[in-house]
């Protein structure tokens, strides 16, 4: 018999579809306000600097705002509320999924420290840092939802 | 070492506690509807702490709920 989707597992889809759409239009965005044209800005740090600055803070509140209206429409459509509690399941399933990504994103910084000491230029650091925290963010995910389907 | 096998009656137990609802086991034992889902399909295995809880809402002993048995290995089969 096939399962129903739970609840978690949809808010884990909805947190991957987000991490993935947020990266995709953010970097859109950058690329054609500082990008197009000026080429050269791809090796300024303070470019970089404040692209990495300004997508903590817009990527917490995409996801915030993602949350809540997931979070209505799901009410709406299947009249089920979202669980507040945090039981130990959740939390080892947190905690296995933080420990694999935290691997992850060590391994993307060594990459983008590699880069610099075979002397790439600067803009390979940069891109191989953001790319290995979305990277780490989506197989958290994955590794979550996969926990949540197939046991711990 | 043989592979552990833990198995439960939970879905027993609530049909001898007056159909209790996999919610109704959850909010009295402090966690959600799809652990007790888990618990009950041996897809996750409590601490301790919770498996005495479940025991306490059935007031019956820890062992009428979970039993253990221990698989001998193919290793072991030959000796």
């Amino acid at each position: 018999m096939k399962e129903k989707i739970s609840i978690q597992e949809k808010q884990i889809l909805v947190s991957l579809i987000t991490s993935v759409l947020i990266l995709a239009i953010y970097s859109l965005y950058v690329y054609q306000k500082y990008m197009v044209g000026n080429m050269a800005i791809i090796n300024d740090f303070k470019f970089w600097g404040k692209a990495f600055l300004f997508l903590i803070p817009v990527s917490i509140a995409a996801q915030i705002i993602i949350h809540i209206v997931f979070a209505i429409v799901n009410k709406i459509l299947t009249n089920e509320d979202i669980s507040t509690i945090s039981d130990e399941r959740d939390k080892l399933i947190e905690l296995k999924s933080v420990r694999i990504s935290h691997w992850i994103f060590i391994l993307g910084f060594l990459l983008a420290m590699g880069s610099q000491a075979f002397g790439m230029q600067p803009w390979v650091m940069f891109i191989t840092l953001i790319f290995s925290g979305f990277l780490a963010s989506v197989i958290a995910e994955i590794a979550k939802f996969y926990f949540y389907r197939k046991g711990i | 070492m043989g592979k552990c096998i833990i198995t439960n009656n939970i879905r027993k137990l609530r049909f001898h506690a007056d159909e209790m609802t996999q919610q109704d086991l959850a909010d009295k034992t402090g966690v959600t509807r799809q652990t007790i889902v888990a618990i009950e399909n041996g897809k996750y295995f409590p601490t301790l702490e919770l498996a005495f809880r479940i025991a306490l809402v059935f007031n019956t002993p820890l062992e009428e709920v979970f039993s253990f048995k221990l698989e001998e290995s193919p290793k072991n089969e030959k000796e």
